[in-house]
């Protein structure tokens, strides 16, 4: 059973929140919708929920026109960014509510909603008011009554976005090993999220989705070594790809005063206006590197990100060790240039290390 | 410090019952009295100060051919009136007001905005404006001087503070919540009634508690679109002072006109108290 979208377009206002979306989703796959804030994800999902109706193109699953289907017909579930649950129910009666309108007999309702608490690990809380529960706990329910319905369609926006780092870290894992038990055999199970590295853990199907229009599709993997264009290097990589222009000739790359061998991936390109990508981890310390200026240096996690810079250069290096640095500190790092993108004037990938390019 | 503050607080709360509660006392001893003991100087204990007597009371039940005013039956006209007007209101007020809240309409330059401030503007001229036109209208249709006339116009009045409370109210319960009904397989009326409806009890009682106060204490247009056949309590209530001011029976009849809203004042604060008018909704 596939979910197919035809060019949708939505545009309440000047700006367009879906602009001529298309894809084709089969069943039994994992699909993340990959993208910043206010980039269309949601409008995506609820379009496909049913919630909105796009002002032109056609969705269609199961070979029957969607658009004809009232939301309450579609047989979708969502889970949302914010906890939605219903606040007059207690937990029992929340992940039961989908059920219920569908006059199944108590003893199924009972069996199925404790089957539900359980994948979620909530057994035990299903007298509780939804107000006492924790964020964490609330956005489980909310998950166990999407799961419970057994819907074809599973659409996931932003799920854990509003949940603590160590709360997100841990739900993250459990929806892996839920999604991989073989709850998605005949569901199409869709996931936004603005974290690239989610996307990369997730490793399912992955569509970039900017201004309303999809700039990329392809498996994670894909997505993180060959983006086909600069926005999608931003947009999958965090924190941002840096992004540095620069000249190449006679096999030179240079930029601010800076000369580095070109790689051979890079060392044919000869077109003007050139700009080279270069991850933050590609970035490394090295007393006989190019010198730099510390602007910021931030510590999160085991991870010390600093913001350096040179002339007009501005870059972001992320070490993978707590270091502490004072601002306006100099230092030396030196480029890992064979992993280096080049990206051509109108920001199509030109070159990868991974062999890509929109040629 | 702090034992100066409990003195304090305490002295405040002491002050504030006394300031409140005086006039029920004043007006509970005085409707015991005769007239004797109202114009014989200050008096407040019975038994001490003055004899008590029912007099005050039983004038209220009497049948004016035995020289009483017998406010029974404008007692339960005014209760039924309240409360019938009250409820149609919140059923309306409540379905307009989710209406206005959760859908866009559009009629020309009118928005929702302007649909709301409609319904308010109903309430912001002085009630002597609408006397005129409401006299007309009931005149008009045959409804002056009775129970079904009285409802229409407390109608009108009542269902702009309903609208008004309840459109608040729904703007606070996030829309996610309907949607979530949808998605799982509520049609929009079930979505309303099952869950929006069962979040919104607040809402509810804090309108209706509104409107049965604004409903209960009218006296203007009680007095001016009834005449003989129907009569309301405040109407009547009026009607007993006469060349010698009856302060007993004033004061008894005072009393158990502001029984009906003690009662009310009580259910509502079991219902604050237990803590179930805020964090329904997040």
């Amino acid at each position: 059973m596939n979910l197919i979208a035809n060019n949708l377009t939505y545009k309440p206002s000047e700006e367009y929140h879906l602009n001529e979306v298309s894809f084709n989703f089969k069943e039994g796959n994992l699909y993340t919708i990959l993208g910043r804030t206010l980039s269309g994800k949601t409008t995506l999902l609820k379009t496909i929920a049913g919630l909105l109706t796009p002002d032109s193109g056609a969705i269609e699953f199961d070979g029957k026109d969607f658009l004809k289907v009232p939301v309450w017909q579609r047989n979708v579930a969502m889970v949302y960014q914010q906890f939605i649950n219903y606040p007059h129910l207690n937990v029992f009666e929340n992940i039961a509510f989908p059920l219920r309108q569908r006059k199944i007999d108590n003893e199924e309702i009972k069996n199925k909603v404790m089957e539900s608490l359980k994948s979620v690990g909530l057994v035990g809380y299903e007298n509780r008011k939804i107000q006492e529960l924790s964020g964490g706990q609330q956005q489980r329910v909310s998950l166990a009554r999407s799961l419970v319905k057994n819907a074809k369609i599973l659409l996931l926006d932003e799920p854990l976005v509003n949940l603590d780092y160590k709360l997100r870290e841990q739900l993250r894992e459990e929806f892996k090993s839920l999604f991989s038990k073989g709850l998605a055999d005949e569901t199409i199970l869709i996931y936004s999220t603005t974290d690239p590295r989610e996307t990369m853990e997730l490793n399912g199907e992955v569509i970039v989705l900017d201004e309303g229009k999809v700039l990329q599709v392809g498996p994670a993997k894909e997505i993180f070594e060959n983006p086909s264009s600069l926005k999608v290097a931003e947009i999958s990589n965090d924190p941002p790809m840096n992004i540095i222009e620069a000249e190449i000739s006679n096999e030179q790359i240079r930029f601010e005063g800076i000369e580095i061998k070109a790689p051979n991936h890079l060392s044919k390109l000869t077109d003007s206006g050139l700009k080279i990508g270069l991850r933050s981890s590609d970035i490394e310390l090295n007393e006989n590197g190019h010198e730099f200026e510390v602007e910021l240096a931030e510590i999160s996690g085991s991870e010390t990100l600093l913001h350096l810079k040179r002339g007009t250069i501005k870059i972001i290096m992320s070490i993978e060790e707590v270091l502490n640095f004072k601002i306006h500190d100099k230092i030396k790092i030196d480029f890992k240039i064979d992993r280096a993108y080049a990206f051509a004037a109108d920001g199509k990938l030109a070159s990868s290390p991974f062999g890509g390019n929109n040629g | 410090m702090s034992k100066l503050y409990t003195f304090l607080k305490y002295f405040f709360i002491v002050f504030w019952a006394v300031f409140v509660v005086a006039p029920f006392l004043w007006a509970l001893t005085t409707s015991f009295k005769d007239f004797q003991s109202v114009n014989g100087g200050v008096t407040y204990i019975p038994w001490v100060d003055f004899e008590p007597n029912l007099e005050g009371w039983k004038v209220l039940i009497k049948s004016p051919a035995k020289g009483g005013v017998d406010i029974v039956e404008p007692y339960f006209n005014s209760l039924f009136v309240t409360c019938t007007a009250s409820l149609i209101s919140i059923i309306l007020g409540t379905l307009s007001a989710y209406a206005l809240s959760r859908y866009t309409f559009k009629a020309g330059f009118v928005k929702n905005n302007d649909i709301t401030f409609f319904f308010i503007s109903q309430r912001i001229m002085p009630p002597i404006v609408l006397s005129i036109p409401f006299f007309l209208f009931l005149s008009s249709i045959n409804l002056l001087d009775s129970l079904v006339g009285l409802i229409v116009v407390y109608i009108v009045l009542l269902m702009p503070i309903a609208v008004w409370i309840m459109v608040d109210f729904f703007n606070k319960v996030p829309r996610e919540i309907d949607e979530t009904a949808l998605i799982d397989g509520c049609n929009p009326y079930q979505a309303f009634l099952k869950v929006v409806l069962p979040n919104s009890i607040p809402g509810l009682i804090v309108a209706g508690m509104f409107c049965i106060i604004f409903g209960w204490i009218d006296f203007f247009f009680a007095f001016i679109l009834t005449f003989t056949e129907v009569q309301l309590l405040p109407v009547k209530i009026v009607a007993l002072n006469s060349s010698v001011t009856p302060w007993w029976s004033l004061s008894a009849s005072a009393l158990v006109s502001v029984a009906p809203l003690i009662i009310v004042a009580f259910i509502v604060e079991r219902y604050l108290s237990k803590g179930n008018l805020s964090g329904a909704i997040k």
